[in-house]
């Protein structure tokens, strides 16, 4: 990552400035070595990168977004996640959080990306509109010209939330500005997809320090996405999968069974869909999350998740047969406009063919007349 | 009015006839577990989740099947080239001027119920017709996108190298969600496909009046004597290879349907 002739600070010489003490990193890298899912063993290695490896330089770029995986960012349950990755590993670029503004700022961005070039790398958040380049400006240029120029040097780029992953929300159907998430728009590079609305900042946290540790991607699915955090089903780790084996269902939010805790699945959860680590991991300070707080999971970190409504019904309606029309009202009515034809068929088959009919069955009865009893 | 003699010709054979009433049965057994792991009932009980585990078995029931449909399969596969006329695969594709005359027959006298002014023995397929024939084939992909898209998303739920095969259409179709839905979907085509079939079925062995549904418990149909060529070795009740009516007019003799 960084060269040896680099002036500035290892990660680890950065939180002992900051006021930490050896205590905490010590603590900070055996957390952030369980979520990654790395072995006990391999914790050393952990503290040995964070204390010799130099600083990674990051532009941050913000496109079509609401920001909230920033938000979560920050609000991961270590103080060190966010200060070591927020304040230490040398972002130098974000739009929400750097102090610098203006040319200042931007003459910061084009300093790294030519200083570093082929190093740095570039976390994205937020899609980007293909429609039309004024749909998103930023300092007067396009997100789409940014992201280009920005992609050019980077090392590897992270794909933050479901806008820059899948789309999101602005991609939903009709997707009036093309919000386009960036693996379709850089094929060069490699892209890490780690959505979610937003992702759990200790994903975020244990991605970055998976790549400063080890030097290289966290081993990806075959959507992109971190398999440490992304492959198991939220539904294979919730709490209540007890409940959906023993075949205990809510049927409102309101019922019994809601209040007994039973299994969400029947009120819309996605959890059987979704592949997110929310049911381990949890959210703010691990202090909950949504099936948890009884609302079903709405898979917001799965493809077209919006478009896949309504949220609170198994059954996904089908585009073009109206709204509310899910694949078994159709396939009823289907079956029985069938039906009604095989009748009328069946009918209009004895009227039409009732000359060969009257035969055969003459004939029969002929034969049976002759029988020898 | 004098009546027609009939010889007992051999159609399907057992591995056919397993296969048929193996897949039936898997296609019933996998449409109603589906149905209730799509939506399940709703019950409150007293008893703690730990003492019951009614919708794990079902879900058990719905994987243990379509491992034993999706093997039935492989081996109408296999029986597709091992098997006879009526059973190859040969029989399913439309290539020849004939076949797709008879799909025009089927269409004129079956579907649309005409009479014929003249009545050719030879227009009634001893195996499948060729309409019937292309239905399986839509039935055939239909099972397809049923073994991708099932065994992609049980491909997690497992260790197995089998279901993994089929991961990568997870990815492709985008996610679960996708992948649900069309798996979803398809199982209603096989309730249309199940509906019109036992219902031509019917049809035929009313209107012909040859076995068409014994057929697939004995394996034998009934085709009028002056089909079969005039040879003695024809006067034995069994054959297990019927030949076309009259050899000058069917000069290929891996053609079925006549």
């Amino acid at each position: 990552m960084a060269t040896k002739t680099d002036t500035r600070e290892t990660y680890y010489e950065s939180i002992i400035k900051q006021g930490y003490s050896r205590r905490d990193f010590m603590k900070f890298a055996t957390y952030i070595a369980a979520y990654m899912g790395v072995e006990t063993s391999m914790i050393g290695q952990v503290v040995k990168s964070l204390e010799t490896t130099y600083r990674v330089p990051v532009i941050w770029e913000h496109f079509q977004e609401c920001t909230c995986c920033s938000e979560s960012f920050i609000r991961s349950d270590h103080p060190i996640v966010s200060d070591i990755i927020l304040n230490k590993i040398s972002l130098d670029y974000t739009l929400t959080l750097m102090a610098a503004s203006g040319h200042q700022a931007e003459a910061a961005k084009h300093e790294t990306m030519e200083k570093y070039h082929g190093d740095y790398i570039l976390c994205v958040e937020g899609s980007v509109p293909m429609a039309n380049d004024g749909y998103c400006c930023i300092a007067g240029r396009s997100a789409r010209e940014l992201l280009l120029e920005s992609a050019k040097g980077a090392k590897a780029i992270i794909a933050w939330g479901s806008c820059a992953s899948n789309g999101c929300v602005q991609a939903a159907y009709p997707n009036p500005t093309e919000a386009t998430p960036i693996h379709k728009i850089i094929k060069d590079k490699p892209i890490i997809r780690v959505p979610g609305c937003p992702p759990i900042g200790e994903v975020m946290a244990g991605i970055i320090v998976h790549m400063i540790t080890f030097d290289r991607l966290p081993e990806l699915d075959g959507l992109g996405r971190p398999k440490a955090f992304y492959a198991k089903r939220v539904h294979d780790s919730c709490y209540r999968r007890p409940y959906y084996d023993a075949g205990l269902f809510a049927e409102s939010f309101d019922d019994e069974n809601a209040k007994e805790g039973y299994c969400l699945y029947k009120v819309g959860c996605r959890g059987p869909m979704t592949y997110n680590a929310c049911g381990t991991i949890r959210w703010n300070n691990g202090v909950s999350f949504p099936i948890q707080s009884g609302h079903g999971c709405i898979g917001c970190s799965e493809e077209d998740f919006w478009d896949n409504g309504p949220f609170y019904e198994r059954l996904t309606s089908l585009g073009g047969f109206g709204i509310e029309s899910s694949a078994d009202t159709i396939g009823k009515v289907a079956a029985g406009v069938l039906a009604g034809g095989i009748a009328a068929h069946a009918i209009a088959a004895n009227v039409s063919k009732r000359k060969e009919l009257k035969d055969r069955n003459s004939r029969g009865r002929d034969n049976e007349k002759q029988l020898d009893d | 009015m004098e009546s027609r003699n009939f010889k007992r010709v051999y159609v399907w054979e057992l591995p056919v006839r397993i296969f048929h009433w193996i897949n039936a049965l898997c296609i019933l057994v996998l449409a109603i577990t589906g149905f209730i792991i799509a939506d399940p009932v709703a019950i409150l009980s007293n008893a703690e989740a730990s003492e019951s585990y009614w919708f794990g078995t079902v879900r058990f029931i719905h994987f243990a099947t379509a491992y034993v449909f999706f093997f039935n399969m492989l081996l109408r596969i296999y029986w597709a080239f091992a098997g006879n006329k009526y059973a190859s695969w040969k029989a399913f594709l439309p290539f020849s001027k004939k076949r797709w005359n008879n799909i025009l027959h089927v269409l004129r006298i079956d579907i649309l119920l005409q009479n014929e002014k003249v009545h050719d023995i030879r227009n009634i397929s001893v195996g499948h017709n060729m309409v019937a024939s292309l239905s399986y084939i839509a039935l055939f992909v239909l099972a397809l996108v049923q073994v991708f898209t099932g065994f992609a998303l049980y491909a997690d739920n497992s260790d197995w190298f089998l279901p993994d095969l089929f991961a990568w259409v997870v990815p492709l179709l985008g996610g679960d969600f996708a992948v649900r839905k069309v798996h979803h979907i398809a199982t209603w085509f096989f309730i249309f496909f199940t509906i019109v079939h036992v219902y031509l079925v019917f049809y035929h062995d009313w209107l012909e009046g040859r076995g068409e549904v014994s057929s697939m418990f004995g394996g034998y149909k009934f085709i009028r004597e002056d089909r079969l060529k005039k040879t003695p070795g024809n006067t034995k009740e069994k054959s297990e290879q019927p030949s076309e009516s009259k050899p000058e007019d069917n000069p290929k003799e891996d053609e079925i349907i006549v």
